[in-house]
């Protein structure tokens, strides 16, 4: 150890000078220093020599045990080093037990959703939605909810790696120091360094970038993602001239036209959006219901925006365009139109009728001459700025990103890149398939990926640097809006050598050690002229967002020739292949998640997999049952599918989604469905005709929570059409059956929840919410397929009508917690008994497993642990896990608790403070989640509750309320705003 | 054969020319004989490793869990429930031969209630191993018991579950105490005659004393008398109870206040043709034909004859009860099993337990006992397919059709089910060789030699 004293003269200092505690913690300093990680990973026979000195041998004992301790995951948690903001409390008050809840945000496709987490103990557990953020009001979308898995994954990688061999910071920042040296020395500096990052709004970060490339005048910043907004900022271009961000007013809209918009999941505000959609929805007893908006979707494949909608019509994608020249047309924009459609006409006039209160959405996935109808059609309608706002565009540098990275590829191969620095993203998985990324990658000499996994393209890169979750980072990101939310840290990053793009970029400009914190402070101080700027920082990052950031509204028009805008081919016979996202998996980023892979898709209940989706009509053509095998051919690129027939799937439209077939995505993503993207090429990405359809031999077993799908005639999701209930207004829908006993009183407290039909869209948010809130086990798919997911509420989903068009109805299911429970009177053990507020309480140490409640149990809300699904060995589970619920073991029943864990939490905190529980003090997870605010519990016994009053409601009923189960749980029924004009069979109520 | 040859009154109930002695001797020399037949070597063999699978299958589920089984969510209950429900119905011939048969003064009872008893307690050992080993945490059993405990917690008495710990463990006892009583004499007689130094001791020792003194059979009399009047309400309760688990759930197909009833008819039904299952077999091997007489086996026959009639009734009257209700729910169950996707099952059923034992109408059918082996098969398999259906299919498709679901044994329910087999088997042949399987004592008490002057009292 002679040598650890001459070559690191300041460890021997720390060792030497230390004692007693001041001792552990310089070990852990110096273990966490730079020198001394490096010193680790050299060659081993340096320390070997070392053993024949006693003194020296201590030493090594010490230093060795304290690598030992800390190797991996660093300490147990740490706030970082930092000043953080809590929402709520100050750090000092930190509880044991209490969580406390910060503020930050989460960025998809490079747009924030702001976020409130919260954390117990100095851990992240749970993500709800900021309501002060304008993109969430307080809601959240399955993939912020399922941040908090992603973030504890056990497969996220934990160390930087060279070609496979762990390496050091210190050493890849030598060797790219080196590089960037010769790129600056190129007589057009940086000619040869290519930086790849995904979208990025993030104020600070861009600014950082663009300081980089003044110094590397010749270097090249490319930005793609796969779900990218090409379409959207190429129709704006079409239309305006130049790209801009397109918001959309939905609680202003009386009439709503979504041209194959998902807007409800695929559009960055889309939690807004459902929020202020559903606002005009809430059909309520006294209420002016007359005001009720009404949504026509027309779609080749069915989704949630499709299901909440009065009129949808399930159309030929590439026919969509013609249809909305037609309506163009018809509003006298455009020209002529040859397309005729019964719905063309009648949807014409409820546009005109509204006018400035109406909104034509076009949808992310259609074409940019699509886009541009739809903003001549609403510049048409006046609905420009009121219920359409153009502003600039959210992200920092606006580029065509399929253009971006095709000049990127052709640059590789023509030798011209020597660096190439990736800032996460996965372009060998999940760029279109002609470009073939991983042929262009192999030219390049130098290639980095920073990425929380080490994922197929780090496979293919020199260095691998691992990336922090956006939970252990600092940083910045604009909203929909364009609102600036910062994101703050909620934990030091679980494995340290994590580094942000921030480090890397700084890295490039020669500086090793950055503090990403610095680096946002310092930038937004530059940009704000505040005199107190620490208290505004603090505020901000208290909030959660920057005040007066929203992008200002912009004054264009849009142009109304639309020469040469077509489609493509007009034929109807050939079937054509639709790709789209996956509602879980989204571009396959999250195919990692258990949570998500095990979470139904919305309208097909799928887990575990994606198919190809076919019309009943296509499938009886082809003889196709569910879990046949196709093989899917367009141009030259074929892929194998299995089959599901999606009832409400446009005749010739098979539909594929992207983010699976993975093989470096982790132990729960790898080989999970197949990678659709084989077909997702650069000239056929979104809809593509000429698709060939064949049957092969093989039956591939699909797993799905809900077999059945029609209701039987049973009484399960009641209906009315707007008209109906305007007629009859004081009609109840709630029975009162007669009884031979007396109620049971109830005194004090009565928890209840009312559902309002009207509201779910079938998001799937109050799921994954559940998951994380409760310790929900995942189980796998052939549990899955078994019939034992364990989600405590679930979504059912209901097709009405004729299949080919018919009516989509959700229906979420938690514990009805019945006041007349079948589970309570036949559990032999007492394991499931009432309390006296209302609950059907489950005490898990009391089960014993018979089962005996379950399958008394008529709504099927009870789940089983056939196993022991929970983990209980891997310890980043186990520190995502909230501490408030019991993790269950095997042989137990569970089931929906009301979130017994918060109403418990609520009557601690009111009965030391000699008071009442306020209404909406309690919020469930479910509830929290929600975006459309389906979901509201409280008190029933309080009368001016908001829970009492829609339990009031005439549309209020419960489910199987002839059972006399007494549900506390009941359900406000759907209302659908019809169009007399357009009536259909598919349309009919009940 | 004439039909006139046929007729129950021709047969004895036993064959004549047999002494006192020469019963004892015959019963008690397949017991007491030095030489194992090889036969008995080969069908334990087989009963063992049937078994073995049992015990492995019971080791895997207490170390992995429940779900190596087929149960799921919206089936909680299957092979599980369902064996438990068949082994137990099997039990109660034995019980109504012995107890009931036994108040009605019914002679043709002697030569059959010995196994007939004996394969109900096994019936029981099997079907007890169920409501344990299904639960999901089955170390903590007791906690159905009504015991003192720290947690000041008593089991929920409201529950059919709770209901069946006791009548289950009423019958297991009393079905033991009453076998076991029954068997005291002829422990005596094998004492006596055993040659053996080991068997001598350990007969002498569960022969409690036994001298045959006219005091001892006084008092034998009465208790046997009681313990008759104690089992007989078990056959009529103890299937109540079971039935009692679906009777009180409110899952279509298993709310029917005709379950009680159809239930016990059922498990006498399922009892008696277990019971021919053995005897047949049984009386052919070791030449018995002369204890277990064509009437013993008519007498059966007819047995299940009747109550299958009423489980046909039963099942007539849930079809009729389900169409009469109006209720959508239950007029759904009915049409599901009859075309659902269990639909194989429900008209296997009506064959196996409506058509087939209407074939013991004619007497040719009842005299032949290949025929009666093979519908007591048949009827075996019936039952089984009732709870089958009666569970399963009622459970996959309730209320809310988005909770449907189809359940399907997995190998593991079949290795136990097959398993119980086994151990049923394995219990049957160390009975059938350690154990006089025709009551001895009683057996005499037929000879006309044994009358007394009060006549029809039992022995």
């Amino acid at each position: 150890m002679s040598n650890i004293r001459e070559i690191n003269p300041e460890l021997k200092n720390k060792l030497d000078t230390a004692s007693g505690p001041q001792y552990w913690r310089s070990l852990q300093e110096i273990a966490g220093s730079e020198e001394f990680q490096e010193y680790l990973h050299r060659e081993f026979p340096e320390n070997a020599s070392e053993w024949i000195d006693p003194v020296s041998r201590r030493n090594f004992l010490k230093i060795m045990g304290a690598s030992l301790a800390l190797a991996g995951l660093t300490a147990c948690t740490k706030q970082p080093e930092e000043k953080i903001v809590p929402y709520v409390r100050q750090p000092e008050e930190l509880i044991p037990g209490r969580p406390l809840f910060y503020a930050t945000a989460m960025t998809i496709g490079g747009y924030a959703n702001g976020l409130l987490m919260e954390n117990q103990m100095g851990r992240p557990i749970k993500a709800e939605g900021n309501p002060d953020h304008p993109a969430s009001l307080g809601a959240t979308d399955v993939f912020g909810q399922a941040s908090i898995l992603s973030m504890y994954d056990p497969d996220r990688s934990q160390s930087t790696t060279n070609i496979g061999n762990i390496s050091s910071w210190t050493e890849f920042f030598q060797i790219l120091n080196l590089r960037m040296k010769i790129e600056k020395q190129r007589p057009s500096p940086g000619s040869g360094f290519r930086l790849l990052t995904e979208t990025i709004t993030s104020p600070s970060l861009a600014n950082q970038i663009r300081e980089l490339l003044k110094t590397l005048p010749g270097a090249k910043w490319h930005q793609y993602e796969s779900l990218n907004r090409d379409n959207a900022m190429e129709g704006a271009r079409l239309a305006f001239g130049e790209p801009v961000e397109t918001l959309y007013k939905l609680d202003q809209a009386d009439v709503v036209l979504s041209l194959d918009a998902d807007f409800m999941s695929h559009n960055p505000g889309h939690l807004r959006y459902i929020r202020d959609f559903i606002s005009r929805r809430k059909v309520r007893s006294g209420a002016d219901n007359s005001k009720m908006s009404r949504l026509y979707v027309l779609e080749s494949t069915p989704s949630i925006t499709g299901a909440v909608s009065d009129h949808r019509l399930p159309l030929r994608s590439t026919h969509i365009l013609e249809f909305a020249k037609a309506i163009a047309a018809g509003l006298g924009i455009g020209g002529s139109s040859t397309y005729s459609h019964p719905w063309v006409a009648p949807l014409v006039r409820d546009l005109q009728a509204h006018k400035g209160a109406s909104i034509v959405i076009a949808g992310e996935y259609q074409p940019p001459e699509l886009h541009a109808i739809a903003h001549a059609i609403n510049g048409a309608l006046g609905n420009n700025g009121k219920t359409v706002i153009y502003t600039d565009p959210v992200a920092a540098e606006v580029v065509n990103q399929q253009n971006s990275l095709r000049q990127l590829i052709t640059d590789m191969h023509s030798g011209t890149v020597d660096t190439l620095v990736i800032l996460g993203g996965n372009p060998v998985y999940n760029a279109p398939s002609d470009f073939n990324v991983a042929d262009a990658l192999s030219k390049v000499s130098l290639r980095i990926h920073l990425s929380m996994d080490h994922n197929e393209t780090s496979n293919l890169c020199h260095w691998h640097i691992p990336e922090t979750h956006f939970l252990e980072s600092w940083g910045d990101a604009r909203a929909f809006d364009g609102t600036v939310s910062l994101i703050q840290p909620l934990i030091a990053p679980l494995y340290e050598g994590s580094k942000s793009a921030y480090e890397i970029i700084a890295a490039l400009n020669g500086i090793s050690a950055t503090k990403p914190h610095d680096m946002v402070h310092d930038y937004w101080k530059s940009q704000t002229s505040q005199a107190d700027f620490e208290r505004f920082w603090e505020k901000a990052l208290h909030d959660g967002v920057v005040p007066n950031t929203a992008s200002a509204v912009k004054n264009v028009t849009a142009k109304t020739n639309f020469t040469g805008y077509t489609a493509g081919p007009k034929e109807d016979s050939s079937f054509e292949l639709i790709v789209r996202p996956d509602y879980n998996t989204y571009d396959g980023r999250f195919a990692n998640n258990g949570w998500l892979q095990e979470l139904p898709r919305p309208l097909t209940k799928i887990t575990w997999d994606n198919v190809a989706l076919i019309s009943p009509t296509a499938a009886k053509k082809l003889e196709l049952e569910n879990e046949d095998v196709v093989e899917l051919k367009l141009n030259n690129h074929a892929v194998k599918a299995p089959v599901w027939i999606m009832p409400g799937q446009a005749e010739n439209s098979v539909t594929i989604h992207l983010g699976y077939g993975r093989k470096l995505a982790g132990h729960v993503g790898n080989n999970v469905g197949f990678n659709a993207y084989q077909l997702h090429t650069s000239n056929s990405t979104w809809n593509t005709p000429g698709l060939s359809v064949t049957k092969v031999s093989g039956h591939y077993p699909l797993s799905t929570t809900q077999e059945h799908h029609v209701m039987e005639g049973r009484d399960i999701v009641r209906s009315h059409s707007l008209e109906e209930y305007l007629k009859h207004p004081h009609e109840k829908e709630h029975e009162e059956l007669t009884s031979l006993y007396p109620p049971y009183e109830y005194k004090g407290y009565a928890w209840g929840m009312a559902i309002d039909l009207n509201s779910c869209v079938g998001c799937n948010a109050c799921v994954v919410a559940c998951v994380a809130e409760n310790n929900i086990p995942v189980v796998g798919k052939s549990e899955v397929k078994r019939g034992r997911e364990m989600h405590w509420i679930r979504i059912d989903r209901y097709f009405e009508g004729s299949m080919d068009a018919p009516r989509i109805h959700h229906q979420p299911v938690p514990c009805m917690q019945c006041e007349n429970a079948p589970c309570e009177l036949v559990c032999p053990v007492n394991a499931t008994n009432h309390s006296s507020e209302g609950l059907n309480d489950m005490v898990y140490n009391r089960c014993v497993g018979t089962r005996y409640c379950s399958n008394n149990c008529p709504y099927k809300v009870r789940r089983f642990n056939f196993f022991l699904y929970s983990d209980l060995k891997t310890p980043s589970i186990q520190l995502g896990r909230n501490p408030d619920v019991t993790v269950r073991t095997r042989g137990v029943m569970e089931k929906c608790t009301y979130c017994v864990q918060r109403i418990n939490q609520a009557r601690i905190d009111s009965e030391k403070e000699d008071r009442k529980i306020k209404d909406g003090e309690i919020v469930t997870a479910c509830q929290q989640a929600c975006p459309a605010e389906a979901i509201v519990f409280g008190d029933i016994n309080d009368k001016e509750s908001k829970v009492s009053k829609l339990k009031a409601d005439q549309l209020n009923y419960a489910l199987l309320e002839e059972l006399n189960t007494k549900p506390r749980t009941t359900y406000l029924a759907n209302v659908r705003n019809l169009n007399p004009e357009i009536t259909t069979k598919a349309q009919n109520e009940h | 054969m004439s039909t006139e040859e046929y007729k129950a009154e021709e047969h004895p109930v036993i064959e004549p020319g047999y002494t006192f002695g020469s019963i004892t001797e015959k019963i008690s020399s397949i017991v007491l004989t030095k030489k194992t037949p090889l036969g008995w070597f080969i069908g334990f063999g087989i009963a063992f490793m049937l078994l073995m699978g049992l015990i492995f299958t019971i080791g895997l589920l207490l170390f992995v869990g429940v779900g190596i089984w087929g149960i799921m969510i919206p089936v909680g209950w299957g092979f599980d429930i369902i064996n438990f429900v068949w082994w137990i119905g099997i039990g109660h011939a034995g019980t109504l031969i012995s107890a009931i048969l036994l108040l009605l003064r019914q002679e043709w009872r002697t030569s059959i209630n010995r196994f007939a008893e004996a394969m109900t307690l096994f019936a029981v050992a099997c079907a007890g191993l169920y409501p344990l080993l299904h639960m999901g945490r089955p170390w903590l059993a007791y906690w159905l018991f009504p015991y003192p405990n720290t947690m000041a917690i008593w089991p929920n008495f409201k529950s059919p579950l709770v209901w069946d710990v006791f009548a289950v463990s009423t019958y297991a006892t009393v079905s033991a105490m009453f076998w076991f009583v029954g068997l005291i004499p002829d422990l005596a007689t094998l004492r006596d005659r055993s040659t053996n130094r080991v068997g001598r001791i350990i007969y002498g020792m569960l022969a409690m004393g036994w001298r045959g003194s006219t005091k001892h059979w006084h008092r034998y009399e009465t208790a046997y008398l009681l313990l008759a009047g104690l089992s007989t309400p078990l056959v009529v309760s103890v299937h109540t109870i079971v039935s009692f688990d679906f009777a009180v759930g409110i899952i279509p197909g298993w709310h029917a206040t005709i379950f009680p009833p159809y239930f016990v008819a059922g498990a006498i039904y399922a009892g008696f043709a277990m019971v021919l299952t053995l005897a047949i077999p049984i009386r052919a091997v070791y030449g018995l034909q002369d204890f277990i007489t064509m009437r013993h086996l008519q007498n059966m026959a007819k047995i299940m004859l009747a109550t299958g009639l009423l489980v046909a009734y039963g099942y007539m009257m849930e079809t009729f009860t389900a169409w009469y209700s109006g209720n959508e729910y239950e007029k759904f169950m009915i049409w599901n099993r009859m075309t659902g996707p269990y639909r194989n099952m429900y008209w296997a059923l009506i064959f196996c337990n409506v058509l087939t034992p209407n074939l013991l109408w004619f007497p040719k059918i009842r005299n032949n006992t290949i025929f009666l082996f093979i519908i007591s098969i048949i009827v075996s398999i019936g039952m089984w397919l009732e709870r089958y259906v009666i569970i399963v299919v009622s459970l996959s498709r309730d209320f809310l059709p988005s909770s449907w679901g189809q359940y399907h044994g997995s190998p593991f329910d079949w290795t136990m089910f097959i398993g119980t087999i086994g151990l049923f088997l394995t219990l049957l042949f160390l009975f059938v060789r350690v154990l006089p399987m025709i009551s001895i004592f009683e057996m005499r008490t037929l000879l006309p030699e044994a009358e007394v002057k009060h006549e029809g009292e039992a022995s």
